[in-house]
């Protein structure tokens, strides 16, 4: 299982959140939304132009620009 | 009298709940150590009467936002009887931790989890019992959209509120900083009380997904709601709007008229001529205003516009923006002061700054109206909906121009995480509420600002009283002609001028004074600008009106949420500025290709 960036997943694909190099603001961010390692996500689409990844996580469907998404390691699946 | 605060994230109808056990009766009000006004009313409990606090929606209590800021200064400067925690129960999962937080503050607490009905569909259960056990605080399932299980909480809240005294925190942060098991013990909780399926299903979001963020479509189906949207308000707006102009047309020939007849002239002229056709004039746009709020209120319950924002971040971005700031200046649509209320979930004070530059180009309803008046009495009517679409683009090209211009003295990395909700659909109680509280704002503002406005061009423009009314020798003519160097060059006479300068107070003025100046108001006075203005003219007003400073409100909120006296000027003088250099492009440019 390789360990990859989470903005490097194509739609439909997923991974497990290995790890978090968020800046605290944004760790902060993150773990209120339901980032936590271990956790299962799920990409539903990408915007276009370079737009942000819409995702799943547990029961919350949102959306991270792949800047921060850059910040996210998963496994993936 | 016993406190009462409702806390709770975001996207957890939280207000529905608020609006719900307050019915139409909250009142915005000021609170000790809060810099912000919040959302509170009054109600009968159990007997008594009970103080209840809308406080804003946060994730966290730790955060650095300055929403989260006010909710700690709130609880560090005023003493709560009872906290009433909103929650989301299909997210329940990573929502528990503010529950967690609040019961380490050793706050008094109710746990609410709503939209259970959506949490049902999803087959997300929860064991409401079993976790009031564990948490030691009770625990009621709701959905304050339908109403279900309400009396249930609002009983309980009765309860419980008989049992608690006030409780005040003043070391908040200490207190908050030993919550390093609450991480574990959510996992204990949410283990044994809530179960979700592997595989979460809606169909219809996901359907509806596929295609309104349809890599290609998505954005072109975008625009074409947005279009016929305002259609539709036209097409329900303008009959109610024909029918409120016969009623006080009729009302005056047939009512006030006789009973004003002998009364001392200028008397019956400020009484009928000023006020009643001035704000008569402005109460003809209050259907419109109604709906275009409705309009916007259920577009922005469906949850289309965090979809709005995703498909517009990309452009955003490259503007120094965010999806965010987007959804913002579409809210600016409805009215600038709220949307600059809004930018308050933004954590950078760059990015905040640069939204709150941008978004009083928005054209807000109040300018609309002047619009709508002002292409109704010029224009054709074929040629009148595309006149008002090109001042909606204009608006666009203002706002873009300005984030481009100055995203580099607001450069921000702020992070961009925004929750995706599933799709609603408001109930017909939720959208009446709306309309009422959109009624009462009008009114508000008309009580406070038109009236006095329009008396004030009355007399300015009646005074003094040996010359023809609103003739250049009056004080309004003197005002006109000292502008006139300025206003000359970009087509605006002297009769616009005062309108103008009226409408720096709230552009809601700007059509009252118009009545006022000249003197009638309905068919008589579109007929009189018709003949006394040229299109160009008339155009070169409304990129004026559009552009430059929308109203006090919003020069006192830019004022307010950025704290900062220089941003506020910045702001002025950069829309009048730039209001002035492109309405003389335009007359000018226009002027010189022969029209």
């Amino acid at each position: 299982m390789a360990i990859v960036k989470l903005s490097t997943l194509a739609a439909g694909e997923s991974g497990v959140i290995a790890a978090l190099h968020a800046e605290d603001e944004l760790y902060h961010r993150l773990a209120a939304m339901g980032f936590r390692i271990g956790k299962r996500v799920e990409i539903l689409r990408l915007g276009r132009f370079s737009g942000p990844l819409h995702l799943r996580i547990g029961a919350t469907d949102l959306m991270l620009r792949r800047s921060d998404a850059n910040k996210i390691d998963v496994t993936a699946e | 009298m016993k406190r009462i605060a409702l806390l709770g994230m975001p996207n957890t109808g939280k207000s529905t709940f608020f609006n719900r056990i307050t019915g139409a009766s909250s009142r915005t009000g000021n609170w000790p150590g809060v810099t912000v006004d919040l959302l509170g009313a009054k109600i009968l409990l159990g007997g008594a009467m009970v103080e209840i606090v809308d406080l804003p929606g946060i994730y966290d209590l730790h955060g650095f936002s300055d929403d989260e800021q006010v909710v700690r200064h709130f609880l560090e400067n005023n003493s709560v009887d009872q906290v009433l925690i909103v929650l989301n129960t299909s997210q329940v999962e990573r929502q528990l931790s503010l529950v967690l937080q609040v019961k380490q503050l050793g706050l008094p607490a109710i746990l609410l989890l709503n939209m259970a009905d959506e949490a049902k569909k999803f087959g997300i259960t929860v064991d409401a019992g079993k976790m009031s056990e564990m948490l030691g605080l009770p625990v009621v399932l709701l959905s304050a959209k339908y109403g279900t299980g309400y009396q249930n909480a609002y009983q309980l809240l009765g309860r419980m509120l008989e049992k608690s005294g006030p409780v005040r925190l003043d070391h908040l942060k200490e207190l908050l900083s030993q919550d390093d098991r609450v991480e574990s013990e959510m996992d204990r909780v949410l283990k044994s009380t809530v179960q979700v399926p592997a595989q979460l299903s809606d169909n219809l979001t996901s359907r509806l997904d596929r295609i309104l963020l349809h890599p290609w479509l998505g954005l072109p189906l975008f625009f074409l709601v947005m279009y016929l949207t305002f259609q539709a308000i036209f097409l329900f707006g303008k009959p109610l709007q024909d029918g409120v102009t016969w009623i006080l047309d009729t009302f005056r020939h047939a009512a006030l008229e006789p009973f004003f007849a002998h009364f001392p002239s200028i008397l019956k002229g400020l009484l009928l001529d000023g006020i009643y056709n001035g704000v008569g004039t402005v109460a003809t746009f209050v259907p419109i205003i109604i709906l275009f709020f409705l309009f916007m209120a259920i577009i922005e319950d469906t949850g289309y516009l965090s979809r709005a924002a995703f498909l517009m971040d990309a452009l955003m971005s490259r503007l120094g923006l965010d999806g965010r700031s987007f959804v913002m200046l579409l809210m600016g649509f409805g009215c600038n002061v709220p949307a600059l209320m809004g930018t308050r979930v933004m954590r950078t004070r760059s990015l905040r700054l640069l939204t709150m530059l941008v978004i009083p180009f928005s054209l807000c309803s109040a300018r609309l109206q002047v619009f709508i008046f002002i292409t109704a009495a010029i224009f054709s009517p074929k040629a009148a909906p595309l006149v008002l679409f090109s001042l909606y683009l204009f608006s666009f090209a203002t706002a873009l121009l300005t984030a481009v211009l100055f995203k580099r003295q607001y450069a921000s990395s702020e992070p961009f995480i925004l929750e995706v909700p599933p799709y609603r659909f408001p109930t017909l109680r939720q959208m009446l509420l709306r309309g009422w509280h959109e009624v009462r704002h009008f009114l508000n503002r008309a009580s406070k600002f038109i009236v006095a406005g329009v008396v004030l061009v009355w007399l300015l423009t009646h005074f003094p009283t040996d010359v023809p009314p609103a003739s250049a020798h009056t004080l309004a003519g003197m005002i006109g002609s000292a502008f006139s160097p300025l206003l000359d060059p970009i087509g605006i006479n002297q009769q616009l001028a005062i309108a103008l300068i009226f409408g720096f107070v709230a552009k809601e003025i700007v059509i009252g004074s118009l009545a006022v100046i000249y003197g009638m108001q309905g068919q008589g006075l579109m007929a009189l600008m018709a003949h006394q203005l040229d299109w160009v003219q008339a155009y070169s007003f409304m990129l004026f009106t559009l552009i430059y400073t929308p109203c006090l409100s919003t020069i006192a909120t830019l004022r307010s949420e950025s704290k900062s006296n220089a941003f506020m000027l910045l702001s002025i003088i950069w829309s009048l500025g730039l209001a002035w250099l492109i309405s003389f492009v335009f007359y000018q440019g226009a002027r010189a290709l022969g029209y």
